[in-house]
């Protein structure tokens, strides 16, 4: 019974929607023919048949008719949109946009308006696009209508509002209405309940509308004449304020978040090098750079190759970074890094080196511009929540991707026999090795772990980030902070202190800037190991002291 | 061994103060042995440059600490001659300001920031050449010491701190000239920047400062002072244990060095024009360090010979070979701590040398005990 009620409210509303969409043609057409008629009243009858078709494809003659690009081809009175290009009219039908050709400035004329008639073509559009099958195109009509609040949309505004399904919406068009009646409604009393209805938004336009009924000019009187209506305004001032500054911590959370997983993805495999090994590897920049360029480059294959499948890409590309950029790791270890152990300050220098050779190659191989890096579909785009507040996909998936890695990588540790020897060489190498274990094969594995995790970081941060040979650079030092304010040798540790700092650094910025806001969190940090020099997660014990 | 090298390398500099200027202002621009004024300019750079690596081996050789932000001291010291200079344009500035630099009058500011008051006298500038960098090194050693960040927590945070400094030396806000840094001085004393005379008497007194510090740096490293900074690098708990306050030790040191880099700051921003925060770059204070590994650290004249060297490389290869140049001096950071740990100076003078090498030294013992048994759990939550 519920489901035939529900089927049938759908069915009615599918056919008031598609009632209102699907004006003929040819009527439309005759319509649009009637713009370019001779009087201003027949003009606003055409305009007025136009709004009352209710169809979105009339939207595009309206709006050139309004920015003054409509014109009459003299030869056949035919009425078209037309672009000056050069010397000549490029003329475009007004409802399919077919090309009609190019014409000379004296073969056309141009369709004239007056200010009544704007106003006339506004309301219609306004209309038009409310009535949109489209919701996020009554969405914005609706919130172009919350900005400018144009006289006499009231009507159209409750129209749409009494055929609207969307519930969102519907929202944004009550506010609308609201905010329109508060600047016209004459009743203080309208005006209250308009305040009410705004008090629930979250909008930076509805607060800059209700802070200005506060207002007082040079004479101390203020912009609003009833007091009643001016202290509704204050309650409903002090409603959305909260509102906006709630929005504004939960953007702050996210992109503290956003940028703590950024910073977790590039720290993690500093946390195995310098946590696990001691190795100071000042050379894991250049493997999360190198992670980035392997992207670059299997891109580069899929667009050559498989452009149909360029959305898995990037699904390619983390094995792919992961292969190189351990590769390398295992090379730089079994080349230099092994005859430095024990030897932490050499290994800084060396590995120093190393980087300086590694960006040096890839300037020399890809130029020293920035390499462009596309997104997958599934990773641009984003999710608008309200106040402002935007989430972009990207940075929502490196989130989800920066735990992966981290869970991944502690079930490595735990669960596996290689992690098993790893921590058994870590904290008993002679012992490790009296058992059987190859520790210097261990050490190399355990170097290509963590520089095959820098290089996935890699791909990550070619999503959000410039490739360029200097990408490694940006990140290192931050990297190293991570590692050192979480606590060395410790993967939650590396997490925490990933997060935080990302958080501190995003609530920071809008009181201090971005720079200043750095600035601090560096000078906090030195403070901090000052007072724990080995971090937030400190291992306990003899085994620890140096 | 010791004091043959320290005179023969004091009286290098002190001929060099005399016959450079000699050759460039006296001989004919004719003459074989003429030195042109660009070539004086160049090498009173590298003299600077070595000023820097003279106080990375003062603290790294001799106690054990890896600074790698010793180019912020170096940049706080050019920065306050800077600031003289700056001052010194007065009116003769773009803008035509009496009082305020051409970035100020740029950026709308009315009036003098309070830190800059002062600084158009010569001997308060030279007062602060010295004492900024050495009060940033006594809060930050302070704090550091105090609390035993040892090895490579130190490095890291000494990076952290110049590269903290070079964001704030990018802000316009900061009144430093942002970006573009401070340049376009005109004169020293009344005396022309761009003078032969003035640039060769610029490259004596930097020679001369030169031999003057590393003189002190010979006597600290050579007094009682000197024994306990390398007995505290070589085992640093051992000293502690014996009652000796090691941080205060490594305070002074860390102080003294600061100084000496300031004041290679000074030196270094008349005879090169300009100075600006990418000298805070966290990579020019390893380079540095990577002149004190060349040239033997731990031996004070090595550090010397390694920063003309290298600077002289990189001046040839940039010139000749842009594109080899990143490539040597990474190969050569490499192939310095795996094939020549203790630089060019410890490699010639090592058999005539019975003590153990600076470079297993610095760090070995300490490292050792802890190798087998202390390298904490990755997986401990």
């Amino acid at each position: 019974m519920l489901l035939c009620r529900a089927i049938g409210v759908i069915l009615l509303a599918a056919s008031v929607l598609t009632g209102a969409a699907r004006a003929e043609p040819a009527d439309l057409d005759a319509l649009v023919q009637d713009l370019g008629a001779g009087g201003f009243a027949q003009k606003q009858k055409a305009i007025d048949g136009l709004a009352a078709t209710g169809d979105p494809a009339a939207v595009r003659s309206l709006e050139a008719m309004l920015d003054g690009k409509l014109y009459r081809r003299l030869s056949d009175g035919r009425v078209a949109i037309g672009a000056p290009s050069g010397q000549v009219i490029r003329l475009s039908d007004p409802l399919t946009g077919a090309d009609l050709g190019d014409a000379a400035p004296a073969d056309v004329d141009r369709v004239t308006i007056n200010n009544r008639l704007r106003a006339g073509l506004r309301a219609a559009l306004g209309g038009l696009t409310l009535l949109s099958p489209e919701p996020s195109v009554r969405r914005s009509a609706a919130d172009a209508i919350l900005k400018a609040r144009p006289e006499g949309i009231e009507p159209l505004l409750r129209q749409a509002l009494t055929r609207e399904s969307d519930d969102r919406v519907r929202a944004a068009m009550e506010q609308a209405l609201a905010a329109v009646q508060l600047s016209s409604a004459p009743e203080p009393e309208i005006r209250i309940a308009a305040l009410e209805t705004l008090s629930q938004a979250a909008n930076q336009d509805v607060r800059a509308l209700v802070a200005g009924l506060l207002v007082k000019d040079a004479n101390g009187v203020p912009a609003e004449p009833d007091a009643g209506v001016r202290a509704a305004a204050e309650t409903t001032l002090a409603a959305i304020e909260r509102r906006l500054a709630m929005w504004g911590i939960l953007g702050n959370l996210f992109h503290g978040l956003s940028l703590g997983s950024v910073l977790l993805l590039a720290a993690v495999g500093l946390a195995i090098t310098f946590g696990v090994m001691g190795v100071i590897n000042m050379a894991h920049g250049e493997m999360v750079m190198l992670g980035a360029y392997t992207t670059f480059i299997v891109q580069e294959w899929f667009r050559a190759h498989a452009p149909g499948a360029f959305d898995y890409s990037i699904l390619v590309a983390v094995p792919m970074a992961f292969v190189v950029a351990g590769a390398v790791g295992v090379a730089i270890e079994q080349s230099v890094i092994r005859f430095l152990y024990g030897r932490p300050l050499e290994t800084l220098l060396a590995t120093w080196g190393i980087s300086l050779i590694l960006q040096q190659a890839v300037r020399s191989a890809f130029g020293p511009t920035n390499r462009e890096v596309g997104a997958p579909s599934w990773m641009s785009g984003a999710i608008e929540v309200a106040g402002g507040l935007t989430l972009t996909y990207n940075r929502l998936w490196i989130i989800v991707f920066s735990l992966v890695v981290l869970a991944l990588l502690m079930l490595l540790n735990r669960a596996t026999d290689f992690g098993l020897t790893m921590r058994a060489v870590v904290q008993n190498r002679r012992m490790a090795a009296s058992m059987g274990i190859r520790t210097g094969r261990i050490d190399a594995l355990t170097f290509g772990l963590g520089s095959g995790i820098a290089g996935i970081a890699g791909v990550a941060l070619s999503q959000i980030d410039n490739v360029s040979p200097n990408l490694g650079q940006a990140y290192i030092i931050d990297s190293f902070m991570v590692v050192v304010f979480g606590g060395v040798g410790n993967l939650w540790g590396t997490l925490v202190g990933a997060m935080s700092l990302g958080l501190i650094n995003k609530f920071l910025e809008p009181v201090a800037g971005a720079v200043l806001g750095k600035i601090l969190v560096l000078v906090g940090i030195i403070l901090f190991i000052q007072k724990r020099p080995r971090g937030l997660f400190a291992l306990k014990g003899r085994a620890v002291e140096a | 061994m010791r004091l043959p090298a320290a005179a023969a390398t004091i009286g290098l500099l002190l001929v060099a103060a005399i016959a450079v200027p000699v050759l460039n202002l006296a001989v004919p621009a004719s003459s074989a042995v003429h030195v042109p004024t660009w070539a004086v300019s160049l090498v009173g750079k590298y003299l600077c440059y070595a000023m820097l690596a003279l106080s990375i081996d003062l603290i790294w050789g001799y106690c054990g600490i890896l600074s790698l932000g010793h180019g912020a001291f170096f940049a706080l010291g050019g920065y306050a001659m800077g600031m003289h200079l700056m001052r010194q344009i007065g009116s003769r500035g773009v803008y035509g300001h009496p009082d305020l630099p051409d970035f100020m009058v740029f950026l709308n500011w009315k009036e003098l920031p309070w830190y800059w008051h002062g600084f158009d006298n010569f001997a308060f500038a030279l007062a602060m050449v010295a004492f900024v960098p050495g009060l940033l090194a006594f809060v930050f050693g302070w704090f550091a010491f105090r609390s035993r960040v040892t090895g490579v927590y130190l490095s890291i945070i000494s990076q952290a701190l110049t590269f903290a400094l070079m964001l704030a030396f990018f802000r316009n806000d900061m009144g430093f000239g942002g970006n573009n840094g401070l340049t376009d001085f005109k004169d020293i004393l009344g005396y022309g920047l761009q003078d032969d005379v003035t640039r060769a008497a610029l490259f004596a007194l930097t020679a001369l400062t030169l031999a003057a510090v590393y003189g002190v740096c010979r006597w600290i490293v050579g007094s009682r002072l000197g024994q306990v900074l390398v007995a505290i690098r070589d085992a640093e708990s051992r000293v502690r244990f014996l009652g000796y306050r090691v941080e205060f030790f490594k305070l002074f040191v860390f102080v003294v060095s600061a100084v000496i880099a300031g004041i290679a700051g000074a030196l270094y921003v008349p005879q090169v024009g300009i100075i600006n925060p990418s000298e805070f770059a966290p990579a020019a204070s390893i380079e540095a360090v990577i002149w004190v590994a060349v040239g033997g650290r731990g031996t004070l004249h090595g550090a010397i010979l390694g920063a003309i060297l290298v600077n002289y490389a990189k001046t040839f290869l940039t010139g000749s070979l842009p594109e080899i140049w990143l490539f040597a001096l990474g190969a050569l950071f490499v192939a310095v701590t795996l094939f020549m740990p203790r630089g060019i100076v410890g490699s010639l003078s090592g058999r005539a040398d019975r003590r153990p090498s600076p470079a297993v030294t610095a760090e070995a013992p300490e490292a050792a005990a802890r190798a087998p048994a202390a390298r904490p759990d990755p997986a401990a939550p």
